[in-house]
């Protein structure tokens, strides 16, 4: 009982790392209908954009000013990359092969892992715990069930973000045109969305999101290298398309699901396997549910 | 002149994104201090010129995109090259098959060579399931592990030499594409490309987590290389050897030479099974599935066995080349399986102009040759893999070769421009 409670803790605090990436995957999909490979590693630059503030900022604040100040840099400067990425990279080939964008992200994808291991060096980088301590839930002969201030911490910030976020899509003009575009982007030019600057804002915002999950996930493990991305992207897009691809709430309970099957896997059978899990788990669900949990079931007119 | 200063102003724009974006990463360095603490260093030089650099290039595209919008596409020149096809495809071969045998022709030649080869094969079996039956398949490599982990295994446990392996792996391959091809029926497009990614995935992680089978991430190591009619290419040369047999002074360039000539033949093959497939119903089912997957069930097309063979037949010559690649090596482990293998064999056949099986050749030539050519370039040659990549496919979207020559036609087969093809969606 008590372990398994620690286990639902790990689980949600993970997941929801992997809900704000999907967030990301899911919004671009939505929007552009390609898979932005290159999402996982904005992450990765998110994370290490948090590792170097904090570096920086080392002796000079108070922990939860130099925690913020590495959330908003990080959100932002993923944001520029985001929007830098979408400029050269995917937006010269929309409208053309539907392969196309793919493999340039692929290569961009390749790029920024590379970018950054040739920048920063290939090795590990660790920081100290920054938020130790927690409370105590429970205590079954002998085992504790603690939950840490940082996971009260990364659940808040998500909670936040993603509420700043859900403000965004659906209150603001902004999110009235980023949904127009979403569900027709000629339509929606024609009657004056500027669709460009819409899809770049997506961008902006997607990017922004997987660079506050990027210094989460610093925080969380306190060890990152340049090929994290590359897992965590899966993962997140995995979930993405487990929630159903497209669906913003659905990313977020992908997320979830995602972080609790990886949990519970480790926790009662091995730690080895635990991928394995998600993505079988993933296969199982698409075979039965071809548009994920809460996608949309896509009408085909001929 | 006003169109400089405006020009100019873009640049200046784009060099201050570049400053932002480069800031953290080039102009700042993490380190460690004595105390294995995490210290900062800065090298505001590297900084400045890669913000100028952007500066320059971006303003060398303005001029570029100026000249451009000036002049129209020549369809004739895409024309003619399409022609030309028809005798680059043969002077290539010819040129491929006598490059061994051309006195002075140093091994490390030869042994690129295979290398290449085996993308090309890579990247025809890859073309069978991506550009003629449009199924999306980000997780090939998990076939290539197949058909390598299969040589492997089976010549350890039991013994079993390379040609008597070589079906076998193309056997096992094409079950576990039909295995991995039926839960996937139903899907389309990008949910396609999630499952054979998470199967690729789930195939390397069971074989590095596998250890009492596959000796985990050690991998496999003293595979035997393939013999000639029962002779092998040992350096020792004794009778029983090649060298021995045909009393010639053994080199380590006539293993090079015959494993460049077997894998010549498996790519051959595979691109002649392809070209035949394509005229015969089942190639026809595949490229109406493509082009439209309801109009192809309408017409009475049996969706699961086209999908299936696509995956299967594709597998197969995953396996072959997977096959051939642990002979090859001699030492397998699951590094060689990684994401990046199927991505960068996906690359090759978009970057040929997916459905062309000269173009493919043309990438694999480009994406591998060039990257091994740079081997002094060490951390930087992923880097410039990335960046080319994106800057090909920017620049020309369809790939290399982007005409093509129908397969069926009423009258007279004109070449068309790959637009009119369609992508697929699986």
């Amino acid at each position: 009982m008590a372990y398994a409670l620690q286990q639902l803790i790990n689980g949600i605090t993970l997941g929801m790392i992997y809900g704000l990436i999907a967030v990301g995957y899911t919004m671009v999909y939505g929007i552009i209908g390609m898979i932005n490979f290159a999402h996982g590693d904005v992450f990765m630059v998110g994370a290490f954009i948090g590792i170097i503030v904090l570096t920086a900022l080392t002796g000079f604040t108070s922990v939860p000013l130099g925690l913020l100040a590495a959330l908003i840099l990080s959100a932002a400067l993923c944001g520029l990359y985001g929007f830098s990425i979408e400029r050269v990279a995917y937006r010269p080939l929309r409208g053309s092969f539907r392969l196309a964008p793919l493999i340039s992200a692929i290569g961009m994808s390749i790029l920024l892992e590379n970018y950054v291991q040739t920048s920063q060096g290939a090795l590990e980088r660790a920081v100290p715990n920054l938020i130790p301590g927690g409370i105590t839930l429970m205590n079954e002969n002998g085992f504790i069930v603690q939950l840490t201030w940082m996971q009260m911490a990364i659940v808040v910030v998500t909670l936040v973000v993603l509420g700043i976020f859900t403000y965004i899509v659906t209150k603001t003009p902004l999110g009235r045109a980023m949904r127009a575009v979403e569900q027709d982007a000629k339509m929606a030019a024609l009657l004056g969305i500027d669709t460009n600057r819409t899809i770049s804002y997506t961008f902006i915002i997607g990017s922004a999101l997987a660079g506050v999950a990027g210094v989460m996930f610093l925080l969380y493990y306190g060890v990152i290298d340049f090929y994290i991305g590359f897992n965590a992207g899966i993962k997140a897009f995995t979930a993405a398309v487990l929630g159903g691809i497209g669906s913003l709430p659905g990313a977020v309970l992908g997320g979830l699901l995602i972080g609790l099957i990886e949990a519970f896997w480790s926790g009662y059978a091995t730690v080895a396997y635990k991928d394995v899990a998600v993505y079988s788990i993933l296969a199982i669900v698409l075979m039965f549910m071809p548009t994920g949990l809460l996608g949309r079931n896509e009408v085909e007119k001929v | 002149m006003s169109q400089l200063t405006a020009n100019l102003k873009d640049c200046a724009a784009v060099a201050f994104v570049a400053l932002l974006l480069f800031g953290p990463f080039l102009g700042l360095q993490l380190g460690d201090n004595n105390a294995g603490n995490l210290t900062l260093s800065t090298r505001p030089e590297l900084l400045a010129i890669a913000v100028g650099l952007t500066f320059a290039a971006r303003f060398l595209l303005l001029l570029w995109h100026e000249r451009r919008s000036r002049r129209k596409p020549n369809m004739r020149v895409a024309a003619a090259v399409a022609k030309s096809g028809k005798f680059v495809g043969p002077v290539l071969l010819v040129a491929v098959v006598l490059m061994p045998i051309i006195p002075g022709v140093e091994n490390s030649y030869i042994d690129l060579g295979v290398l290449i080869m085996t993308y090309v094969m890579l990247g025809w079996g890859l073309n069978i399931v991506v550009g003629l039956a449009g199924l999306l398949d980000l997780g090939y490599v998990a076939f290539y592990a197949v058909g390598a982990y299969s040589y492997a295994l089976l010549s350890q446990n039991f013994g079993l030499g390379f040609w008597e392996c070589l079906p076998l792996c193309g056997i096992l391959a094409a079950a576990w594409g039909i295995f991995l091809g039926f839960p996937v029926l139903r899907l389309r497009g990008d949910y396609l490309a999630i499952v054979t990614l998470a199967f690729g995935e789930i195939i390397r992680l069971v074989i590095t987590n596998w250890v009492a089978l596959t000796g985990g991430p050690n991998g496999i190591d003293s595979i035997p290389h393939p013999s000639f009619f029962g002779l092998t290419f040992d350096m020792a040369g004794g009778p029983g050897t090649f060298a021995g047999f045909f009393n010639v002074t053994p080199t380590p360039g006539q293993r090079t030479t015959y494993l460049y000539y077997i894998i010549l033949a498996l790519a051959l093959l595979t691109n002649w099974v392809t070209l035949r497939l394509r005229r015969q119903p089942l190639g026809r089912a595949w490229e109406a599935l493509r082009e439209d997957e309801i109009a192809c069930r309408s017409l009475g097309i049996n969706l699961r066995n086209t999908k299936l063979t696509a995956f299967a037949i594709g597998a197969m010559f995953g396996g072959f080349a997977g096959c051939f690649f642990a002979t090859r090596e001699s030492f397998i482990s699951p590094d060689s399986f990684t994401f990046i293998e199927s991505a960068t064999v996906l690359a090759i056949v978009v970057l040929g102009g997916a459905g062309s099986q000269l173009g493919i050749v043309l990438a694999a030539m480009v994406m591998i040759g060039v990257p091994e050519l740079l081997q002094s370039l060490q951390i930087y040659r992923m880097l410039i893999f990335g960046i080319a990549l994106v800057v090909i496919m920017v620049v020309r979207p369809r790939g290399f070769i982007s005409t093509r020559t129908p397969t069926v036609s009423l009258g007279k087969a004109k070449i068309i421009g790959a637009d009119m093809i369609s992508e697929g969606r699986g």
